[in-house]
């Protein structure tokens, strides 16, 4: 993989905007935010009630995948562009998915949507309708999705890298900053992991840094290439951001994200919990 | 809907703020609200923590620690950034200007 096959500007988004074979997706945190305004023609997918099992705590399975994609008229040989808010977290988290069910041609837009907005580009409300088609997903890779007990036997064994900010890292806090702190498990990082938020791999326009500047920000934190990496955050979104960082633009062969992330480890009995700024 | 939600208000109801520390503003340029202007909690050291959109009438809201922050604001209508220190828990409420 490189650069030009992961990611596209705003400027090639909107010349392709209609374009046949060409199918915008939209992603956000905020689920409602599609219906302010979003690119012409772009559909929305609902990350919670369609990218996660309605039942069980996990993602859909190859099935629902293929069956949601039919719904929204995405076939398997269209070229899938997803782009979402909050800097492309759950955009990420969906490409990751596209991914993890062997979808061929899947990028992302480069800043999301709101370098979109600071551009200045067009956002409508106009409703989008795709004829329904049949779409056939490929079974999980997980190749690139750890699960918890993969997790725990790589404390000082693997790259255990913890995505989120330095004071969730250390356990002074819960959730990101923009969300209420009450949660149930405990605080803390896995034993051994490196702290490197997502966010030092974006600028501030929500792109993606150079691959210069991403190859040196993860050398000098100490992220041995020549090793096996989890990446995980909180609930799997954000360690999809650097998911695509690591798996996608550096090429880095070893790479999952553990989507059970924190929520899941942090409420875990009597697995190991390090506090603290790490070591 | 009768009106833009002020986020500065409307606090989730369980919001204990006595436990909490929770920063709210407002995004203005020449003294009007800014709308949909993205917001950016940085740390102490300048570190990037968390982001939100502003409300239509330009209002945001962090769940945040005590601690020294920086609110830096991007819009169509420019950029500008300012500091609030909250050394305790409760409600701590600021302004940003960009031009």
């Amino acid at each position: 993989m490189s650069r030009q096959d992961v990611l596209v500007t705003a400027e090639w988004a909107e010349k392709n905007l209609g374009t046949d074979g060409i199918v915008f997706l939209e992603v956000d945190e905020d689920t409602t935010a599609y219906d302010g305004g979003h690119l012409p023609g772009a559909v929305r997918v609902n990350w919670t009630t369609e990218l996660q099992d309605p039942v069980r705590r996990d993602i859909v399975d190859s099935a629902r995948f293929a069956a949601l994609l039919s719904t929204k008229g995405v076939g398997n040989d269209d070229t899938v562009v997803l782009y979402g808010g909050n800097n492309n977290w759950f955009a990420a988290y969906a490409y990751w998915q596209f991914k993890l069910y062997g979808h061929a041609d899947v990028k992302l837009l480069d800043g999301g949507r709101k370098k979109w907005e600071l551009d200045g580009r067009t956002l409508t409300t106009d409703a989008t309708e795709r004829p329904t088609v049949t779409y056939t997903a490929k079974d999980a890779d997980l190749s690139i999705r750890a699960f918890r007990d993969e997790v725990i036997a790589a404390i000082d064994t693997k790259n255990l890298v913890d995505v989120r900010s330095p004071d969730e890292f250390s356990g002074k806090i819960l959730a990101p900053a923009h969300l209420p702190q009450e949660q149930s498990q405990r605080p803390g990082h896995i034993p051994s992991a490196i702290n490197i938020p997502w966010s030092k791999a974006a600028n501030e326009d929500g792109t993606f840094k150079s691959d210069e500047d991403l190859a040196k920000l993860y050398g000098d934190a100490g992220l041995e290439e020549g090793r096996a990496t989890i990446a995980y955050c909180r609930i799997g979104e954000r360690s999809s951001h650097t998911w695509v960082v690591l798996h996608e633009l550096l090429g880095h062969a070893d790479v999952k994200n553990y989507d059970g992330s924190w929520t899941e480890y942090g409420s875990l009995i009597g697995v190991p919990i390090e506090l603290g700024s790490g070591r | 809907m009768c009106a833009a939600p002020d986020q500065a208000v409307a606090l989730p109801p369980n919001t204990d703020l006595n436990r909490e520390t929770v920063l709210t503003g407002r995004v203005l340029a020449g003294g009007q609200p800014v709308g949909g202007a993205f917001v950016r909690l940085l740390d102490g050291t300048g570190e990037f923590t968390a982001e939100v959109v502003a409300s239509a009438s330009g209002d945001f809201r962090f769940f945040a620690a005590p601690g020294t922050w920086t609110l830096r604001a991007l819009s169509r209508a420019g950029n500008g950034e300012t500091v609030l220190n909250a050394q305790a828990p409760g409600l701590h409420t600021t302004e940003v200007m960009v031009a």
